[in-house]
């Protein structure tokens, strides 16, 4: 299948966004437009949340309260966790680019049910509006909501666990959205073998938050229960259990960091073949370790709890599963590196952030290791070490992925390409303020700072300091690309169909593509990795 | 001991603990080195060399062998990295015979110490070296922890359960102990020290001293005694004595003003008022304030009241 194969011709050049109104976008079943709507509502979430956390890398600064009290710095760290977690980074890859390219992959006119995927919008709507409600006495228990303390605070602890509620029933219905597409849309030859990797990941992360999610939905009921009405299910006094809290959340957080990871994991394994000219290394390895990723994931929840006195043997056996989450994980890894060996590598800002996920992935994944293993996690758990870890993983990991896959789909979702130059120093600053912020922060944990700290002692200052200065590096790099995104959708030059010369289906539509995306459905004949000459 | 750099284990337990710490780091940075270094050679080597043309690239698929073997090579490290680290861990939960009994108990924001020949403290636990101490961790309110990262040990404090930590304090010397759980609003000002005496002077303060307000002489002015037990009982964590606000009323100059409380009344703080906010801190709140401070009535002897009171007088 040749990648320069003229694209269906576009209807008035605006494709899908030629209607206009804000009618066209409130009812819209087209799940382009669902996903762009999910896009820009996460990307505002991803920008507050983020200036949450510069607000408190600022209080940092200073060992002792400066700018505000204490309290305050706990809301922060509070909102910056739940918004960035349940507003942007669970919905931001499946639900606004799975949305807008697992039907364009597949060769589908549009997902299986549309408007079910209306309403999982207006259910996340719902959502976060009842979140933003809850800031007229904004919590301060931390994203985990651990019990007694979230059962006890005065805050708005119930109304945001019903704002979580109603994203998480969104995140079941598109994932179950998505799973009937993958099964019944494919176009006609689009065999499972054939489909784009990105696929898989979506087709893993939306069995996991089928299965995951409800179990959080239950918990926050509970939870609910026992503030409203003083049902005792996890205070000890009526004859509750606080670590059943424990057991309860991290069952779905625990599998929902691969909701989060798994697609930008999809994204890499797209945008790698694409800018090195080479077929993906190892099809079969990285499809089938998405599955073991999500099947393992569910099995290693105890990890977060190594100190929250479960029994030795307990520990030991959530220890050993944690280990083999390691090893599909370093597979994809290596088949990424093994794809770019003798391609013809360019570096346009997709591959980029492809090849710095692969970087900044692979310090999170070695520093897991300390995590998994009982005599150091006992060490490190709850201090910065354990911050630096995930943010590597979650920010360097599914972020870069994230920012991957926009500018990678950019030219095919607005039809406007984004200024290459802009784009790269945004990578630089992005990439140097990233190291300098996470990195210090993996020493300052080993010597022993815990997190969640409004005031530290004087001793951790250096690092302090240096993270703050690195987070404003970083900020300095994303509102330079949130500047360059603008620019391009506004005046960017007019895109072609297939800029990158890539071959999977979404690049033979026009950009944008119309709103029946394929005029006719694609026959499929062959896998969309077919670069590069093959052996005589 | 405050250890500027991360090694500098205060026991033996602590210093296998860095051995696996070690291990994972070695392996870690050779797989870092293998890994970013084929990343970015194959990067480099393999750029498109004309601008515009591309090389020509094979279509090689994959490789049996390679999905094996790394596949194979990362399950054995991760066994032996598991290996070691469980047993590391195994070790420290078994009870030595013969241990120190502590039993600490974490409320919002302070760690009450008990020792079982009744003596307490706030914040301050003191050990002989040389021995093994086992902590009896429980909570009163929230959630708390109990980090003592020169042992390389934490544990979580528990509502309506006792868990338990075991140290081997082999050096003489005064340790940092952090809560790491989560507890509200002086979760950072929840700290505590363990300090580990030498067995003979450990033998003394036992004998002579030990008291709520710490080891020094009988004679002692109460004022100064007073300014002793502010700050190791744990009020400073809330109450600022330099005129600022904290978590609670700010303590200078409140000795002779008048206070207004929650409910519209106001009262003049006297001697028998400051005793009253030490002992039942919940009769009278302070207008504004949360009212969330434990009583010391079993806490502090009245003694310690008494001396606590007599150091506000000083605070004009």
């Amino acid at each position: 299948m040749p990648g320069d194969e003229r694209p269906e011709a576009g209807g008035n050049g605006r494709g899908y966004l030629g209607e206009r109104g804000w009618r066209s976008w409130a009812f819209t079943l087209d799940h382009k437009r669902i996903g762009a709507m999910y896009l820009w509502t996460t990307t505002v979430f991803f920008l507050v949340g983020g200036v949450f956390a510069l607000l408190l890398r600022l209080e940092l600064l200073s060992p002792q309260a400066r700018y505000f009290s204490n309290h305050t710095y706990n809301i922060f760290f509070t909102l910056h966790g739940a918004m960035m977690i349940f507003l942007f980074i669970i919905p931001a890859i499946p639900s606004g680019l799975g949305n807008f390219f697992i039907p364009l992959h597949i060769g589908a006119r549009d997902v299986a049910f549309p408007r079910l995927n209306l309403a999982s919008y207006w259910v996340f709507a719902a959502g976060f509006l009842v979140i933003i409600g809850s800031l007229v006495a904004p919590m301060d228990t931390g994203w985990t909501f651990y019990t007694p303390y979230s059962a006890k605070s005065a805050a708005a602890v119930t109304t945001l666990s019903l704002g979580i509620f109603l994203i998480g029933m969104s995140s079941i219905l598109t994932g179950l959205n998505f799973i009937v597409t993958i099964h019944k849309l494919r176009a006609p030859g689009m065999t499972w073998h054939r489909l784009p990797l990105f696929i898989w990941g979506m087709y893993a992360t939306s069995i996991i938050q089928v299965i995951a999610t409800p179990v959080v939905g239950v918990t926050f009921l509970l939870l609910a229960a026992e503030r409203v009405f003083g049902v005792g299910f996890f205070d000890p006094a009526k004859g509750g259990d606080p670590v059943l809290f424990q057991h309860f959340f991290w069952f779905y957080s625990h599998p929902v960091v691969y909701v989060m990871i798994l697609p930008a994991m999809g994204i890499v394994s797209e945008v790698i073949p694409v800018f090195s000219r080479k077929p993906i290394f190892g099809y079969n390895a990285i499809a089938y370790s998405s599955l073991a990723i999500a099947f393992i994931g569910f099995l290693v929840w105890g990890h977060h709890m190594f100190t929250s006195a479960m029994s030795p043997l307990a520990n030991a056996i959530f220890s050993f599963l944690t280990f083999f989450v390691a090893v599909p994980t370093a597979v994809k890894v290596f088949n990424w590196i093994a794809t770019l060996y003798r391609g013809s590598i360019t570096f346009e800002s997709p591959m980029l952030y492809a090849l710095t996920f692969i970087f900044l992935f692979i310090v999170g994944g070695l520093t897991g290791p300390f995590l998994g293993a009982l005599a150091t996690n006992v060490q490190l758990h709850d201090t910065y070490f354990v911050v630096a870890h995930f943010h590597y993983t979650m920010m360097g990991g599914t972020v870069m992925g994230f920012f991957a896959g926009l500018h990678y789909w950019f030219p095919k979702m607005t039809g406007r390409m984004l200024n290459e130059r802009a784009a790269r120093i945004a990578w630089a600053l992005i990439f140097v303020g990233f190291n300098v912020t996470f990195f210090t922060m993996f020493v300052v944990g080993t010597r022993g700072m815990p997190r969640r700290y409004a005031e530290y002692l004087p001793k951790f200052q250096v690092e302090n300091v240096i993270s703050t200065i690195g987070s404003a590096v970083l900020a300095a790099g994303i509102l330079v690309m949130c500047w360059n995104f603008l620019q391009g959708l506004r005046k960017g030059d007019p895109a072609p169909a297939n800029p990158w010369r890539a071959l999977s289906l979404e690049w033979r539509t026009a950009s944008p593509p119309d709103t029946e995306n394929f005029h006719e459905v694609p026959v499929v004949t062959d896998w969309p990795y077919g670069y590069g000459t093959p052996k005589a | 001991m405050d250890n500027a750099l991360a090694f500098g284990a205060a026991s033996g337990q602590a210093a296998r603990v860095d051995a696996v710490f070690l291990l994972i780091l070695v392996i870690g940075v050779f797989f870092f080195f293998l890994t970013q270094g084929m990343l970015i050679y194959f990067a480099v080597k393999y750029r498109r060399r004309l601008p515009g043309r591309d090389n020509e690239t094979p279509a090689i698929t994959g490789s049996r062998l390679l999905e094996f073997l790394w596949i194979l090579i990362p399950s054995i490290v991760v066994v032996v990295i598991f290996y070691y680290g469980w047993r590391v861990y195994s070790d420290q939960r078994v009870p030595a015979a013969g241990a120190t009994e502590v039993y600490v108990n974490g409320r919002q924001w302070m760690y009450e110490v008990k020792y079982p020949d009744g003596r307490t403290a706030i914040n301050e636990i003191r050990v002989p070296a040389g021995k093994p101490v086992k902590f009896l961790l429980s909570a009163s309110d929230v959630l708390h922890g109990f980090y003592l990262p020169d042992f390389r040990v934490k544990m979580d404090m528990i509502p309506g359960r006792v868990t338990v930590l075991w140290v081997q304090p082999d050096r003489p010397g005064s340790y940092q102990i952090y809560c790491t759980v989560y507890c509200g609003t002086g979760h950072s000002n929840m700290l505590a020290r363990l300090i580990v005496m030498p067995p003979r002077e450990y033998a003394e303060w036992v004998e002579h001293g030990g008291r709520g307000g710490g080891e020094k002489g009988e004679h002692e002015p109460l004022a100064a005694r007073g300014e002793r037990i502010l700050s190791s009982a744990g009020c400073l964590n809330c109450h600022a004595v330099d005129g600022k606000e904290k978590i609670g009323p700010n303590l200078r100059g409140l000795y002779g003003s008048k206070v207004p409380l929650e409910g519209g009344k106001s009262v003049t703080a006297d001697e028998e008022y400051l005793r009253e906010s030490i002992v039942d801190p919940g009769a009278k709140v302070v207008k504004g304030y949360p009212k969330v401070m434990p009583t010391y009535s079993a806490s502090m002897p009245p003694d310690d009241v008494r001396a606590t009171v007599e150091y506000l007088k000083t605070l004009k």
